[in-house]
């Protein structure tokens, strides 16, 4: 097992941060379908109960296209805060990193840290131009000098193939988890899934994806610790007492107390890390939070609220794994056929379900099934909003309509587009059961990190660019995070079948992010036509509008 | 919002060091996190055995894991110093520009 869960944790670690659940067959694969788990299930009944409360209120109040995309820029900083993080704080986030921990012990920790530090450079050095130029999507801000119908177009196709992606995987690991941990059909799992996100979609817009994201962030921040405080109190709550016991019963020993082969090629590690702190950055989801705050000033609190829950969160996870070594690891009942150190019961990704059975029982168990089934349920709300957004933002009132569109029509689409994702995302979800998708975190990160990123940066630091810097910098991107992820061991080894990848790291991001700002930069000095001064000389009131947020979209009334 | 407006907030000698002042703080608190962030990770390829010592005599716990545990803290404390300072002494000349260009404006 651990050399199987070895081959894959580079990847994993990006599956985890996309919130990918357990996608990677690898790991989970043929998910053995458990005995209906009553108790799981009546928990995720109740949250399903609440959520669907919410969408009912939230309906009455989402009247407009900005209190639908964006809840009337009326969520409070903490609110955002909360949401926010819970974005980040996947199920994928508790099993995959206790499971890392657990599995490899301080080198979980390291790729921790990589998780987190992202988010104060994107309060430094983002937030606050984000909010103060963008109204609902981040091509408002990639467009708001340039041509909005060529810009915006290629912004929307980067961020729906961002959104495919992370979608697919998404309804792939909901299906597999849930048969695991429920005992319900794949299918009925990926179809559950996928019609609660149109219904909260659909009828309560931002303000139901919102609270949904808040009540879930909530209960896993609470079951986490709870969980912790529980395992640590086997051990005095004594960190020398619990690491003690760990290298005493870990194969790896006292080696599992310092840096080991994880991170053995630097370059990976970098590129990896890269992908994870700016593909965070260039997601369409996250980004589409800044503008539900009313002001820049709500949006700065909203990082530092989602950076302490989320830094808190990591820190009790390492706890988790560690505990994990001594209470689940020399536990012959989580392994198969009770051989300890051999195949764990539902796969190397089922550490903490089991820690949870450990120190709570089957009502525990099945209370943090139904948080991570509600995770996955929140995460997939959040994509496919702001993949309608997209389609109808971007593409129908600003392509179409040319910005005029009639009245009440962009809600209308909008609500369209958000039905006709679900369906896809179930359709796709059924056809992409069996198949390897390891691939396809890595590739909404490198697309995130290498399409959307630079350019959003570029346009909000750089003046000098111009419309057709901006698109030549998106494609590129977009292509060569295609390209290296094609060539990479996930599709060209894994999915191919050939002996070896040409591109030799796990994660783009190292390659083509540098080469989108490149090809942005220079097609940008390369473009001399009046259409690019007049872009370029637009840049000083939008460069006061970024700092100062004057003229920036405030909060509707309510 | 008027062209107009932004001319006179540019022209105002306040936005110029409004700009510099909150950038500067801003990038000199990203630079603190990329290169503590980096060093580390620089010990973690070059010099893994550093970060092995253990916390004292005897003791099984490593120097690793505070060292970790502490630059998450210092990061989140330092998103914390960001919003105090953005959010009380940026904004409020920021709130005095925009008034000012404004009021000439009428």
């Amino acid at each position: 097992m651990l050399r199987n869960l070895t081959r894959f944790l580079p990847l994993l670690g990006l599956l985890l941060a996309a919130g990918a659940a357990v996608a990677g067959p690898g790991t989970v694969g043929e998910a053995e379908k458990q005995p209906l788990n009553v108790a799981a299930i009546a928990m995720f009944v109740a949250f399903v109960l609440s959520t669907l409360g919410i969408t009912y209120w939230a309906a009455s109040r989402t009247k407009s296209t900005a209190d639908f995309y964006t809840a009337g820029g009326g969520i409070t900083g903490f609110q955002n805060g909360l949401a926010i993080a819970g974005d980040y704080m996947s199920a994928a986030t508790l099993l995959g990193l206790t499971s890392m921990v657990f599995a490899k012990g301080y080198d979980g920790f390291v790729y921790i840290v990589g998780f987190f530090v992202g988010w104060p450079i994107i309060l430094f050095l983002m937030a606050e131009r984000l909010r103060n130029l963008g109204r609902f999507t981040f091509a408002d801000i990639t467009s708001y000098r340039l041509d909005q119908s060529k810009v915006r177009t290629v912004a929307a196709i980067s961020s729906l193939t961002v959104v495919l992606f992370y979608l697919i995987t998404q309804m792939v690991g909901a299906g597999q988890l849930i048969k695991l941990l429920f005992g319900l059909d794949y299918e009925v799992a990926v179809i559950v899934v996928g019609i609660l996100m149109m219904v909260y979609v659909t009828f309560g817009g931002m303000i139901a994806t919102t609270w949904v994201q808040i009540i879930k962030a909530c209960l896993l921040l609470g079951g986490g610790t709870l969980m912790m405080l529980l395992a640590m109190s086997h051990f005095g709550f004594n960190f020398e007492n619990l690491v003690t016991k760990a290298t005493e019963v870990h194969k790896d020993g006292t080696k599992i107390m310092g840096p080991g082969s994880l991170l053995a090629d630097p370059v990976n590690a970098v590129s990896l890390s890269l992908g994870l702190m700016f593909g965070t950055a260039g997601l369409p989801h996250i980004l589409m939070r800044f503008f539900t705050v009313p002001d820049a000033k709500e949006a700065r609190k909203s990082v530092f609220v989602a950076t302490g829950f989320i830094g808190f969160f990591f820190l009790v996870v390492v706890l988790l794994g560690m505990t994990a070594i001594v209470l689940v690891g020399t536990n012959p009942d989580f392994y198969e056929g009770g051989n300890v150190g051999g195949k764990m019961i539902g796969g190397g990704n089922m550490v903490a379900m089991h820690l949870a059975k450990f120190v709570g029982g089957n009502i525990f168990l099945g209370f943090l099934s139904a948080v991570a089934f509600a995770t996955i349920l929140a995460v997939v709300s959040g994509l496919a909003l702001a993949g309608a957004s997209a389609i109808s933002h971007d593409i129908y009132a600003n392509v179409i309509c040319k910005g005029r569109p009639q009245g009440g029509s962009e809600l209308k689409v909008s609500k369209i587009a958000s039905i006709f994702i679900g369906i896809a995302a179930i359709g796709l979800g059924i056809l992409f059961e069996k198949q390897n998708l390891a691939f396809m975190v890595g590739l909404a990160f490198g697309i995130a990190a290498s399409a959307n990123f630079p350019v959003l940066i570029l346009s909000m630091y750089w003046k000098g660019l111009t419309t057709k810097g901006a698109i030549a910098g998106t494609i590129c991107g977009l292509t060569a995070a295609v390209v290296f992820v094609v060539l990479s061991k996930a599709v060209w080894v894994t999915v191919l079948g050939k002996a070896q990848a040409i591109f030799p790291y796990d994660q783009p991001a190292l390659f083509s992010m540098p080469l989108a700002f490149l090809v942005a930069f220079v097609v940008s000095k390369l473009d001399n036509s009046a259409q690019a001064q007049q872009e370029i000389a637009a840049f000083d009131d939008q460069y006061v509008r970024a700092q100062t947020g004057l003229g920036a979209a405030g909060a509707s009334n309510h | 919002m008027s062209s107009a407006a932004y001319e006179r907030i540019r022209q105002n000698p306040k936005f110029d060091k409004l700009v510099a002042t909150r950038s500067r703080f801003a990038w000199t608190l990203s630079a603190v996190v990329l290169v503590l962030y980096y060093g580390f990770m620089s010990i973690v390829a070059f010099n893994p055995t550093l970060l092995a010592s253990p916390l004292g005599e005897g003791r099984i716990a490593t120097i690793g894991w505070p060292i970790a545990a502490c630059m998450m803290v210092l990061f989140w404390v330092m998103t914390g110093l960001y919003v105090y300072r953005a959010n009380g002494q940026f904004d409020q000349i920021n709130a005095e520009l925009i008034k000012e260009a404004s009021k000439e404006g009428q």
